[in-house]
């Protein structure tokens, strides 16, 4: 059975549809990229996803024991965040929330596995540090070790490598496939047709046509080609300024 | 100065000296308790806008002559704190402007109120002491004092208990929510508490004066600590011995307000901070 299987998904707000009759499959251990201009609807289906917003019609069914707050999430930075004092442990630590239901202190084991998400982020060095002086690649890294600390299964990524420089962006992506190997399911939003072809096992591309297949099929699609050779000619045209 | 510590001293034997000292204590402790997260959810409006409502309510409760004002002003003010904060956060009408609405509304018709049926001769002076506190210390009874203990305790105690859950619904509401927080119900917690500490603190320091309490110990311990919790601590610790300063000053010089001096004690205070955070960078 499908970790997430989504039928018929409508969505939008109010009187609005955004996308109407959108149907995806995500199985254990995939990495599936969600492509689409800006304004497609991405974030919005993310939202849904995660239960934070109702769809307009359609269901997503959850299988395989995944429990609706098993998802571990990366959201994109908000303004509150790049100002707030808070050190890189507590924000962590804060992944664990819903392990505690209405204890109102994180037990040792929670505090245990913050400790190996830092390690396994490679962060753990900056425990004590707080959060708005470390650098974008940095804080990425904490929301993925938070992210972590809420799920064994799937993480949801909404454009993790945004407003990061190559190099960090690349790390990002080593650092994401690398959990994917270790046996996380992995949906990300991202801008990055050639990252996404690179990395991803399945892409879903959202627009006018919606195309959900593996990547193969769709760098053989033409929604593919078309969008994968745009990539091509944009990224050529800015080395070249 | 001896003769002026000596002042205190004999101040102290006072019995309302005491309960004065310890309410603004208390309401130092719970107010700046919640500042750091009002500050940063970006809620320090919601303070502002609920001081306004209190003064109105309070207009109300004076007319209406009741024997316990809180009777009306406390249940005006929580149910208040829950509209602002439905308002605030609902994109279709400007949250803002909604504010701006309700507590310039309130404000204006506890003044026209009060206008109308004058509770006492002293219109003026009814209306300066209830908006900037009054000029002198204000008799306080035993009631009082233990009313505002208990109310202190609930504040302390379900601050303490929920204290990991406000933090993660203060940094990333979008995470708590998906990872299955009950981010509205956290909110609504903190619209009612903070609702019950300025009404606790009106009648001590002025209804405009309070949000004060409320938002410089927080910006000022913002600008020197780098955890949630020594942020939170410290912001504490700063608005309790600002505010026992300011009621000394305000003893020691006499005839000036206390509520203000508090404020002026916790300016100062930001000001301090803000240079040491200078520094230090």
């Amino acid at each position: 059975m499908a970790l997430i299987e989504v039928k018929g998904l409508k969505l939008g707000y109010e009187n609005r549809v955004i996308i109407k009759n959108l149907n995806f499959t995500v199985n254990e251990g995939e990495y599936l990229c969600i492509v689409g201009e800006n304004g497609s609807g991405k974030t919005t289906l993310m939202k849904t996803l995660l239960n934070l917003q109702k769809p307009m019609d359609g269901e997503i069914i959850y299988g395989d024991g995944l429990k609706k707050n098993e998802i571990g999430y990366l959201p994109q930075q908000t303004i509150v965040q790049k100002d707030f004092p808070a050190s890189v442990r507590e924000i962590v630590l804060s992944g664990c929330q819903a392990r505690c239901g209405w204890r109102p202190f994180y037990s040792k084991d929670e505090k245990k596995l913050a400790e190996d998400n830092m390690e396994r982020m490679g962060i753990k060095q900056f425990a004590k540090r707080c959060y708005r002086d470390l650098s974008g690649g940095q804080q990425q890294r904490v929301l993925l070790a938070r992210a972590l600390c809420a799920t064994r299964k799937i993480l949801l990524l909404d454009e993790p490598v945004s407003g990061l420089d190559p190099m960090v962006t690349a790390e990002m992506y080593s650092l994401i496939d690398g959990l994917n190997k270790d046996g996380i399911t992995i949906i990300m939003i991202s801008h990055d047709i050639s990252a996404a072809v690179r990395y991803a096992t399945n892409i879903l591309h959202i627009s006018k046509k919606i195309f959900f297949g593996t990547k193969d099929e769709y760098s053989q699609s033409d929604i593919g080609k078309l969008f994968i050779m745009r990539d091509y000619y944009e990224r050529g045209r800015n080395r070249d300024v | 100065m001896f003769d002026n510590l000596s002042k205190i001293g004999d101040y102290l034997e006072y019995p309302f000296v005491r309960y004065a000292l310890i309410v603004v204590v208390l309401v130092a402790l719970c107010a700046s308790l919640l500042g750091v997260t009002l500050v940063l959810k970006r809620f320090s409006f919601i303070g502002d806008g609920l001081s306004h409502v209190g003064f109105g309510a309070m207009a109300i409760a004076s007319v209406a002559n009741v024997t316990n004002q809180m009777i009306i002003i406390m249940p005006v003010t929580i149910i208040s704190a829950v509209l602002l904060l439905r308002t605030g956060q609902n994109t279709k009408i400007k949250g803002d402007a909604a504010i701006a609405m309700i507590s310039v509304g309130a404000l204006a018709f506890g003044y026209l109120l009060m206008n109308i049926f004058p509770p006492s001769a002293n219109l003026t002076g009814d209306v300066c002491s209830t908006l900037f506190g009054p000029t002198s210390l204000i008799t306080l009874t035993m009631d009082d004092v233990i009313l505002c203990s208990v109310i202190s305790a609930i504040v302390v105690i379900v601050f303490l208990f929920f204290y990991r859950k406000i933090f993660a619904v203060t940094f990333d509401e979008n995470f708590a929510a998906a990872v299955g927080t009950r981010t509205k119900a956290y909110n609504l917690l903190l619209a009612v508490i903070i609702a019950v500490v300025i009404v606790m603190g009106m009648t001590l320091v002025g209804s405009l004066m309070i949000s004060a309490l409320v938002i410089f110990p927080a910006l000022s311990s913002m600008r020197l600590f780098k955890s949630f919790r020594s942020v939170t601590i410290f912001s504490v610790i700063l608005s309790v011995c600002c505010a026992v300063i300011g009621v000394f000053i305000a003893i020691m010089v006499g005839r000036i307000p206390i509520g203000a001096t508090i404020v002026a004690v916790d300016v100062a205070a930001f000001i301090f901070c803000w240079i040491i955070g200078l520094i230090k960078k």
